[in-house]
C-alpha cells in the first residue's frame, strides 16, 4: 500500500502520527497511542486509524478491530457535556436504575449532554455514582444532577 | 500551625474533600492528604494532629473548618481507636489511611520494605516457599494457591520474564483494589519486586482500567518515587544485577479484561479476548513469555509475609483459606467501606455487625458477594462463614471478597435479567455460549415474565436452566461460566419475583436511597 499514502496530510493527522511514532517504541503499544489520540482529539477519526496502522506497520482492520473492542475510544466527536451513570449492582441497590432513567428523560438524545452508562466506577460505598464532565459525584440525587446541569445549560 | 489530614482517595472526593481540603488551607491549616481509613460513610473523614492522637471528625462540610479548628466541633475521638476500625484485622490494608500514599519515607518507617530487604537475603526459591508456606490464594476470585503460580514460572526457562498486576476491578461492589493503589501503592510496587525477584523476571505491567484515573495518578507518581529512591530500575536495593521496572497500562472500559488473558491480549495492544488455556500463563503468557498473573491484594500482601513470615500469615484464617480478607461493603448499607477480617468471619458479622443493616432501614432482601458473576444470598445465609469452600458448598463465591447489600425492594427475576444483559455486553465474543447464551438469557428471562399460563412459565424455566448448564459448562472463561451463579441463586431464593410481569415504566424502579445519617457521627 506504499503508493497510497498520500505526501500531504492533515494538521490532525500529523499530530496523530507523531503520537503514534513516539509511542511506537514500547511493548504493545497500540492501546497507549489510542489513549494518547483520545486525550489530544478527544476522538478517534478514520484517519487516525489510517496514521496509525501505517505507523504501526498494521492492517486499518486490526486498529478498526481494536478500537471497536474497547468501549472508551469513541468514534464520534464528544458532546459538549456527558453524564456516565452508574449501573453496576451496587449502585441498582440505591437507586441506579430510577437515576439513569431520570437522567436519560432530562437529557433527550442529541442534545448537548450525553448520558451513558457505566459498570462500576468503584465507588460502591456511596452510590448511587455518576461521572458528570470528568468528575466522580457519590451520593448522586436527582437535585444534585438538576444543579450540575443548570450550570451546562446556562 | 494545626495539621489537618483531608483524605484524597476517590470515595472522599466523589463526596465533597477537595472542598473540604480547600477550606482548611484557606482557614490557616496545614492540609495532608492521606488515603482513605475505609469508613466511607463517614467521609470526608477529617483528622486533625493533636498530642493525643489525630483526632476524627465524620462527613465534614467545607463550612465547619473553622469549627474544627477551634475545638467547637463533635468529633470522633481518635480515628484509630474508632471501634469499627480497632476491631478490624488489618493486615493489607495497614498503613492505608495514615500517610500521604506517595511519601516513601513514610512507608519506610511503617514497616515498608522490610519484605524486600527479608527477600533480598533469601534464595529465590526460598521466597516462593515462604509464600507457599503462607497459603496465600489469589484475590482476584479464583482463590489459586499464589505460591504454586511463582513456583511455575521460577522453573520455567526463558531469558524473558514478567509481573503483571491486574488492576482491572470491574466486578460492581469492589473497591479494596482501587483503595490500596490510591492509599498505600508502594506495598503493591513491594510485592511485584518481591515477586520479580522470586520469579526471575525483569519487567512488570500494572493494568488499571480507565474507572480509576486517581488511582491511575498516584500509582505512576508511587513509581516515579521509587525509581528515585533506587527501589525500581537497575541494581534495585544495592543489590547487584537485580533490575526490574514497572509499568502503567490503562485499560479502556472492557470488564473482560480483568480475566486473566484477556488482560495479557490487552496488555499486547489487541482485541481483550480470552485466550484458551493451556497453556497457562504461568509459562506461555504475556507476549508469550513465562508471566506471573497476580490480583493488587495478592501482591500488595506479600510484603508483609516476607518480613514476618509464612507461617505468621498461615496462622490466621480458618479450613484452607488462610490469612485475612478484605471485605467490602457496598450497596445499600448503612456503613459501607473495609473491613478486612480473618476468613472465618461471617456474613452476618459483616453486614449487620460492622454494615450496621441496611441504609435504608427497611428489610435485608439478599446481599451479591463476588461481584456480577457471584450468588445472591438469601437473608437465611447470613450466618456462612466466608471460607472459600464453605461458600462453594453453598453454591455461592466470596471472589473478591465485595458484598452488595440489597432490602426488599429488590426485585431478583431484575437482577437476574440484569446479570444476562451484562454478560451480552461485556462478553468478548471469543465463545458461542457467552456471547450468545447471555442475549438468549435476557430473552428467556423476559418469557418467564409475561408468560401467559404456567405451561409456558414452566418451559422458559427448563429452557432457562439448560441455557445455564450450557454457558457454566460450555464458557472459555468465568464471564459466561459463573453469569449463570447469580441467576440460578435469584431463581433459588426469590422464585416469586419470577412469577410477577415485568416492569412496565421506569416508576416501578426501586427508589433512590438517599442518604439519611449525613452529618450524624455514629
Amino acid at each position: 500500500m506504499a503508493g497510497t499514502v498520500p505526501t500531504t496530510e492533515s494538521a490532525r493527522a500529523t499530530t496523530t502520527r507523531e503520537l503514534a511514532t513516539a509511542g511506537r517504541a514500547q511493548r504493545g503499544p497500540l492501546l497507549p497511542i489510542l489513549h494518547a489520540v483520545m486525550a489530544e482529539h478527544g476522538w478517534v477519526s478514520d484517519e487516525d486509524i489510517a496514521v496509525i496502522a501505517d505507523v504501526l506497520n498494521l492492517s486499518r482492520a486490526d486498529v478498526h478491530g481494536v478500537v471497536s473492542f474497547y468501549h472508551d475510544f469513541r468514534r464520534t466527536p464528544p458532546p459538549a457535556h456527558r453524564v456516565q451513570v452508574c449501573r453496576g449492582e451496587a449502585c441498582q441497590a440505591v437507586g441506579a436504575q430510577a437515576l439513569y432513567a431520570a437522567a436519560q428523560a432530562r437529557f433527550p438524545a442529541g442534545g448537548d449532554v450525553e448520558v451513558g452508562e457505566v459498570f462500576c466506577l468503584g465507588n460502591c460505598a456511596l452510590g448511587p455514582s455518576a461521572v458528570l464532565d470528568g468528575t466522580l459525584v457519590g451520593r448522586l440525587t436527582l437535585e444534585r444532577l438538576d444543579t450540575a446541569a443548570a450550570g451546562w445549560t446556562a | 500551625m494545626t495539621t489537618v489530614w483531608v483524605p484524597c482517595d476517590a470515595a472522599a472526593r466523589a463526596v465533597g474533600a477537595d472542598e473540604v481540603a480547600e477550606a482548611f488551607a484557606a482557614a490557616g491549616a496545614t492540609v495532608r492528604r492521606n488515603g482513605s481509613r475505609g469508613m466511607l460513610w463517614l467521609e470526608p473523614l477529617v483528622e486533625v494532629e493533636t498530642d493525643a492522637g489525630r483526632i476524627g471528625y465524620a462527613a465534614v462540610r467545607p463550612q465547619y473548618a473553622g469549627d474544627i479548628l477551634a475545638g467547637n466541633h463533635v468529633d470522633l475521638g481518635v480515628v484509630e481507636d474508632h471501634p469499627w476500625l480497632a476491631d478490624q484485622h488489618r493486615v493489607t490494608f495497614t498503613r492505608v489511611g495514615r500517610h500521604e500514599p506517595t511519601d516513601l519515607a513514610a512507608y519506610r518507617s511503617d514497616g515498608g520494605y522490610a519484605g524486600l530487604e527479608r527477600a533480598l537475603t533469601l534464595d529465590p526459591a526460598d521466597v516462593v516457599a515462604e509464600v507457599t508456606t503462607s497459603g496465600l490464594r489469589g484475590r482476584g476470585g479464583a482463590g489459586f494457591p499464589t505460591g504454586i503460580k511463582w513456583e511455575t514460572v521460577r522453573k520455567a526457562a526463558s531469558d524473558l520474564k514478567f509481573v503483571c498486576c491486574n488492576a482491572d476491578e470491574g466486578d460492581s461492589g469492589t473497591f479494596a483494589d482501587r483503595m490500596l493503589l490510591e492509599g498505600d501503592p508502594f506495598s503493591l510496587l513491594e510485592g511485584m519486586t518481591i515477586a520479580a525477584y522470586a520469579v526471575g523476571a525483569s519487567e512488570g505491567y500494572v493494568y488499571v482500567r480507565s474507572e480509576y484515573p486517581d488511582a491511575i495518578a498516584t500509582l505512576r507518581r508511587a513509581i516515579d518515587v521509587a525509581r528515585a529512591g533506587g527501589w525500581l530500575g537497575r541494581h534495585i536495593a544495592g543489590r547487584e544485577g537485580f533490575t526490574f521496572d514497572l509499568h502503567v497500562r490503562v485499560g479502556a472500559g472492557a470488564y473482560i479484561c480483568g480475566e486473566e488473558t484477556s488482560m495479557l491480549d490487552s496488555l499486547e495492544g489487541k482485541r481483550g479476548e480470552v485466550r484458551a488455556k493451556p497453556p497457562i500463563p504461568a509459562l506461555v503468557g504475556l507476549f508469550s513469555q513465562p508471566t506471573v498473573v497476580n490480583n493488587v491484594l495478592s501482591l500488595a500482601t506479600v510484603p508483609m509475609i516476607l518480613a514476618d513470615g509464612g507461617e505468621a500469615y498461615a496462622a490466621l484464617g480458618t479450613g484452607r483459606s488462610r490469612g485475612t480478607q478484605v471485605f467490602q461493603l457496598a450497596g445499600n448499607v448503612k456503613q459501607g467501606g473495609i473491613v478486612e477480617a480473618d476468613f472465618g468471619i461471617t456474613l452476618r458479622e459483616l453486614i449487620e455487625g460492622y454494615g450496621g443493616g441496611t441504609r435504608s432501614g427497611r428489610p435485608l432482601k439478599a446481599a451479591q458477594v463476588g461481584g456480577p458473576l457471584g450468588a445472591y444470598v438469601a437473608g437465611d445465609q447470613l450466618d456462612l462463614p466466608m471460607d472459600y469452600e464453605a461458600f462453594a458448598e453453598a453454591g455461592a463465591m466470596i471472589g473478591h471478597g465485595g458484598i452488595v447489600v440489597f432490602d426488599d425492594t429488590m426485585d431478583a427475576a431484575d437482577m437476574a435479567r440484569f446479570a444476562m444483559e451484562f454478560c451480552a455486553k461485556e462478553s468478548c465474543g471469543k465463545c458461542t455460549p457467552c456471547r450468545i447464551g447471555s442475549v438468549r438469557g435476557v430473552e428467556v428471562i423476559d418469557r418467564i415474565r409475561s408468560a401467559p399460563d404456567a405451561d409456558s412459565r414452566h418451559q422458559a424455566f427448563v429452557l432457562l436452566e439448560d441455557l445455564c448448564t450450557t454457558m457454566e459448562k460450555g464458557s472459555l472463561c468465568a464471564m459466561g461460566g459463573l453469569t449463570p451463579m447469580p441467576v440460578r441463586s435469584a431463581l433459588r431464593h426469590f422464585p416469586a419475583d419470577f412469577a410477577q410481569n415485568p416492569p412496565v415504566d421506569s416508576d416501578k424502579n426501586p427508589p433512590i436511597v438517599h442518604f439519611s445519617s449525613e452529618g450524624s457521627t455514629s
